[in-house]
């Protein structure tokens, strides 16, 4: 059964993982995408701020897009989104990390010009195995409301 | 790349163009954001965007390589002329990201990065950060991307 916009109440909506995320991965996608040689060399990475290889922040936003794909917006009435209010890089993503992403509803409301839609403000959180934060995502979705509600 | 200290706000820089293949876009949404219209031509004409659409984290990811070459054409280029070079560090994260059109097939956006705000990190000593807004504009002429981003960037020892 296809998530309407009146399946995400306002709250904890779900926790979703673990992602196993492997040193090719993040070593494949920074050589693609953000070619730095934190992101790449051992040597540099070692001497760089992050203390170690760590994979690109660009990296760990499409996992955690996948992760909420897979989670619940492939089996919702998702319209796509607008845009994303903020996101804080916290901790650096290391090969080798199970990621975890627990997804809040921080608002939900309907769209005055399309009564069609609503619009579903999301907070994402994705962590290690240790529990330690490595990201937040901020960022609104839009989605059908359910046939008939408008 | 450069040093905190030689970067102005207001600085503006063209970044470079980059050109969403179907096969590229298809690739991206594979691995990242399998939305049907992300992955398939019908699927995006039926969608709202109306073709099939660049997942808007391929859109960012791209934005990204090119600031990055930028800043190694920076790099090879002080080095070249003798000077040191800088080695910037991470982003502590970015705001205010805007998907303002669909990216479709076919399409190719330029990037154009312009430097808001700097300044110094209080609990990083040697280190600025620096924000800039970086806005993608595809071959009509329409801005299709915005983000306000921010990164840590050494300053010149001694100063």
């Amino acid at each position: 059964m296809t998530l309407t916009f009146e399946d995400f109440p306002p709250g904890r909506f779900g926790t979703f993982g673990p992602r196993h995320v492997t040193r090719d991965e993040i070593l494949a996608f920074a050589a693609e995408f953000d070619p730095q040689p934190m992101h790449l060399d051992e040597d540099a990475a070692a001497a760089s701020m992050l203390r170690g290889l760590s994979g690109s922040g660009w990296h760990l936003c499409s996992l955690m897009m996948r992760m909420m794909a897979d989670g619940f917006i492939t089996r919702a009435a998702s319209l796509g989104s607008p845009g994303v209010d903020e996101v804080r890089w916290l901790s650096p993503l290391r090969p080798g990390d199970d990621l975890t992403l627990e997804v809040d509803v921080l608002e939900a409301r309907t769209s005055k010009s399309r009564p069609e839609l609503g619009i579903v403000k999301f907070k994402c959180t994705a962590r290690n195995a240790a529990g330690q934060a490595l990201a937040e995502m901020t960022s609104p979705i839009l989605i059908k409301r359910r046939e008939g509600a408008a | 790349m450069r040093f905190f200290d030689d970067i102005a706000i207001g600085q503006r820089r063209e970044i470079g163009a980059y050109t969403f293949t179907a096969e590229s876009i298809k690739t991206f949404a594979a691995k990242f954001d399998p939305q049907r219209f992300h992955l398939d031509e019908d699927e995006g004409k039926n969608s709202l965007f109306g073709g099939l659409a660049a997942s808007g984290w391929h859109v960012g990811s791209a934005c990204m390589s090119l600031l990055v070459a930028d800043g190694q054409r920076l790099a090879r280029e002080a080095a070249a002329r003798g000077e040191e070079v800088a080695i910037w560090g991470p982003s502590p994260g970015f705001r205010d990201l805007r998907w303002i059109k669909p990216v479709l097939a076919g399409d190719t956006v330029s990037y154009v990065n312009v430097v808001i705000d700097k300044r110094t990190s209080a609990s990083r000593p040697g280190w600025g950060i620096l924000t800039a807004r970086t806005t993608g504009t595809n071959q009509r002429g329409e801005e299709v991307y915005s983000i306000t981003a921010s990164a840590f960037v050494p300053m010149r020892k001694g100063v």
